[in-house]
């Protein structure tokens, strides 16, 4: 750091960066502000059974508590473009097996391969 | 005229909830509104002492709502002027000793001989700050400029509209105000500190009033005056601003430039 930069270090606008940080945590939370406390679980329930059967991120698969008039809407939404249908082989989207064994349930963490966590 | 009940709540602490609440009560009452302050910080009772009247304390709050004392015996009339009245809440009772119902009864009370009834909410979003909300006609949200008050300050802003009970029971909206305090005109210019307009498009709720940073609110609460009584302060003169607007006058924003310096005010140390 030269001798001038040390005596007039370029003071960073922190109010701009205060603003901006502001802006972007807010907009998350008032989203998620009235969601009941298990969506995030629900989500990821969501994720495992339908990535069992097609290919599919995080982000495709959206899961929303919304109000229109006096119903309750759970809203949820698979976005498909770009996903590709699972060969049959892979899970229970096969024939009718003797005795389906249910899934295991993956602990946190281990997703399948092509299930990039949100 | 309908008594109005107005809450201040902020969410965070320490951003100046009680001094607001002590200046906005006197304020109304300078204007000729009969007016009553309340504490509802259970347990941490400092509206006494902002107030000026922590030796008059006999019933409280829970007195009341417990039918221990009558409202006359709780209430403390304020020496400096006719139309303002304190009531303190309990020290030592668990803040739970806040029923709804009680307060309501109480609240209802209270209506039938003042004009506006000024809740000063505790910190948090527990139950004695959701009580305090609860019945609301208006709110007003004491802001700092400043990242995490800003955010408390809209998680309120979200509890007025779902919980309270206008809300719960279809009525028009609880009446939000923004009210910005510890604002420092030389920090905003600097870059330091987030600007009115920042805050006000974050939060989108109108801007009733600007308090700028003064050395005399500490000098206020140091002597239990509420900062309006000090004709020499501009955060009272903001305030007493910020009334009028309460009340549906116009007023212009004033204190939100930079003062430049005098020489001999700084020489002599008063703001």
């Amino acid at each position: 750091m030269g001798l001038l930069d040390f005596l007039f270090p370029e003071r960073r606008n922190t109010a701009v960066v205060a603003r901006d940080r502001l802006k972007i945590v807010m907009a998350h939370e008032r989203a998620s502000r009235d969601a009941p406390d298990f969506l995030p679980a629900l989500q990821k329930d969501l994720l495992d059974v339908v990535g069992r059967y097609i290919e599919i991120r995080g982000d495709m698969l959206r899961v929303n508590v919304g109000r229109s008039g006096e119903t309750s809407l759970l809203e949820i939404n698979v976005e498909l473009d770009g996903a590709k249908i699972k060969p049959v082989k892979n899970g229970s989207a096969g024939e009718a097996k003797p005795k389906p064994k249910p899934a295991p349930r993956p602990d946190p963490g281990s997703h399948p391969p092509w299930v990039k966590p949100g | 005229m309908a008594a109005k009940v107005i809450v201040l709540t902020s969410g965070k602490g320490g951003v100046g909830k009680t001094t607001s609440a002590a200046a906005v009560a006197a304020g109304l009452a300078l204007r000729g509104h009969r007016t009553v302050v309340i504490d509802f910080d259970v347990g941490l009772r400092n509206l006494d002492l902002i107030m000026g009247c922590e030796r008059r304390v006999v019933f409280d709050f829970i007195n009341v709502i417990n039918g221990d004392a009558k409202l006359n015996q709780a209430l403390i009339k304020d020496k400096r002027n006719d139309s303002l009245y304190v009531f303190p809440t309990s020290q030592t009772r668990d803040k739970d000793a806040l029923k709804r119902d009680g307060v309501e009864r109480v609240l209802d009370e209270l209506k039938e001989t003042f004009d506006y009834i000024v809740c000063d909410s505790p910190a948090g979003i527990e139950h004695g700050a959701i009580t305090a909300l609860y019945f609301a006609d208006e709110a007003i949200i004491v802001t700092n400029p400043e990242v995490s008050s800003v955010r408390d300050s809209d998680r309120i802003i979200g509890i007025l509209a779902s919980k309270s009970r206008r809300a719960e029971n279809n009525m028009d909206p609880v009446a939000i105000h923004l009210l910005l305090t510890r604002y420092s005109p030389e920090r905003v210019e600097r870059g330091e500190m987030l600007a009115i307009d920042d805050v006000k498009e974050i939060l989108s709720i109108p801007l009733l009033g600007v308090i700028p940073e003064s050395p005399s609110v500490l000098r206020a609460s140091n002597t239990g005056t509420p900062v309006v009584f000090d004709p020499q302060s501009p955060a009272g003169q903001a305030y007493l601003d910020a009334v009028a607007r309460l009340l549906g006058e116009e007023r212009e924003m004033r204190f939100l430039k930079p003062e430049r310096r005098n020489f001999f005010r700084s020489l002599f140390g008063r703001a």
